[in-house]
């Protein structure tokens, strides 16, 4: 990776000029400063993502995915042992506790979805969070993915055509590698 | 041997019979094709791949579509012995088509976008858990054969 002496000389660069409040800010709120790293989105890609994320229901798509999660691939469940009755589909599907978090993380995932030029800088702390407190495998990110690709599939039908679906998965695998950036 | 439920039989049974597999394997290969470019590789002799559209025309990722989704009707028919139902075409897929196996697992997700976008509603997460259980089933005999 060349971009840490890249990193080193706009620091220096930005300090000789005084503007340390960038340098600063950059830190605080971890966003990155190196462009060499960032993912290329085609306007007709970012018009169908526009498209997908402006007909979902936040609220109901959250929790359908994360409770697909839960009982197609149930040693998620390990993470959400304070959820309650996890017993089978009916009780995943009826927890309040599932519903409730299926929105935040859709919540979380409009964040991307807004700042499609600097997803990774827009979830260094998220990644963070999930490596060292919530110790996730971040195998498991890419299974809630997969499981939001479905629900949307069986709300869209014929709407979800193979190059939306391409641009989809495109930003699944953006938000994974985001999400996964600051494991060690 | 792979122990199925009762719910699990008669999902599987169940999706497949109400099926049409001309246009599910066109749609689900087409989508491979499309969202893996890579996989397009082993289809070097199918014409114009060049774009999502010359993809989902092309007649001969139709047809081959179809072949899959019938070679995959054998499994379904065949629940209780899908290792030794895929034997042979393991070996051909490994030896004669030199096919990654990983792809075997692309297609499944491919496949089970098509099937959740036919369903609907109906693709419950009962159903998906099954449905993607049988392509694993069936992805892992595929490549039971591999050294």
């Amino acid at each position: 990776m060349s971009g840490g002496g890249d990193k080193e000389g706009i620091k220096s660069a930005r300090a000789a000029n005084s503007d340390c409040s960038l340098i600063l800010e950059s830190l605080i709120v971890g966003k990155s400063t190196e462009a060499d790293s960032m993912v290329e989105w085609s306007d007709a890609e970012r018009s169908a993502i526009a498209a997908v994320w402006g007909k979902l229901n936040l609220d109901e798509v959250g929790p359908q995915a994360l409770g697909r999660v839960l009982i197609v691939y149930p040693w998620t469940q390990r993470y959400f042992g304070t959820f309650g009755d996890l017993s089978n589909a009916a009780a995943i599907l009826g927890n309040p506790k599932v519903a409730n978090h299926g929105k935040v993380v859709l919540g979380a995932l409009d964040k991307a979805v807004k700042n499609l030029d600097n997803i990774k800088g827009t979830y260094a702390n998220l990644s963070q969070l999930h490596c060292e407190k919530l110790n996730v495998d971040p195998d498991n990110f890419r299974l809630l993915a997969d499981c939001l690709t479905i629900v949307i599939a069986t709300k869209f039908g014929a709407a979800f055509p193979p190059q939306v679906q391409a641009t989809w998965q495109k930003l699944m695998a953006v938000v994974v590698a985001a999400l996964t950036s600051r494991y060690f | 041997m792979v122990e199925w439920t009762d719910f699990e039989r008669a999902t599987i049974q169940d999706i497949f019979s109400k099926m049409d597999y001309e246009s599910v394997g066109h749609n689900a290969l087409a989508r491979c094709l499309v969202v893996y470019p890579w996989t397009q590789r082993y289809f070097g002799n199918f014409g114009n791949l060049y774009n999502a559209a010359a993809i989902m025309g092309n007649p001969k990722v139709a047809a081959h579509g179809a072949v899959v989704l019938h070679g995959l009707d054998r499994a379904v028919k065949n629940m209780d012995n899908i290792k030794a139902t895929y034997a042979e075409l393991s070996v051909l897929h490994s030896e004669k088509l030199h096919v990654d196996p990983d792809n075997f697992r692309l297609l499944a997700d491919c496949l089970t976008i098509v099937v959740a976008s036919r369903l609907g509603t109906g693709f419950t997460a009962d159903v998906q858990a099954a449905f993607q259980k049988f392509l694993a089933v069936v992805g892992s005999a595929l490549t039971k054969q591999y050294h």
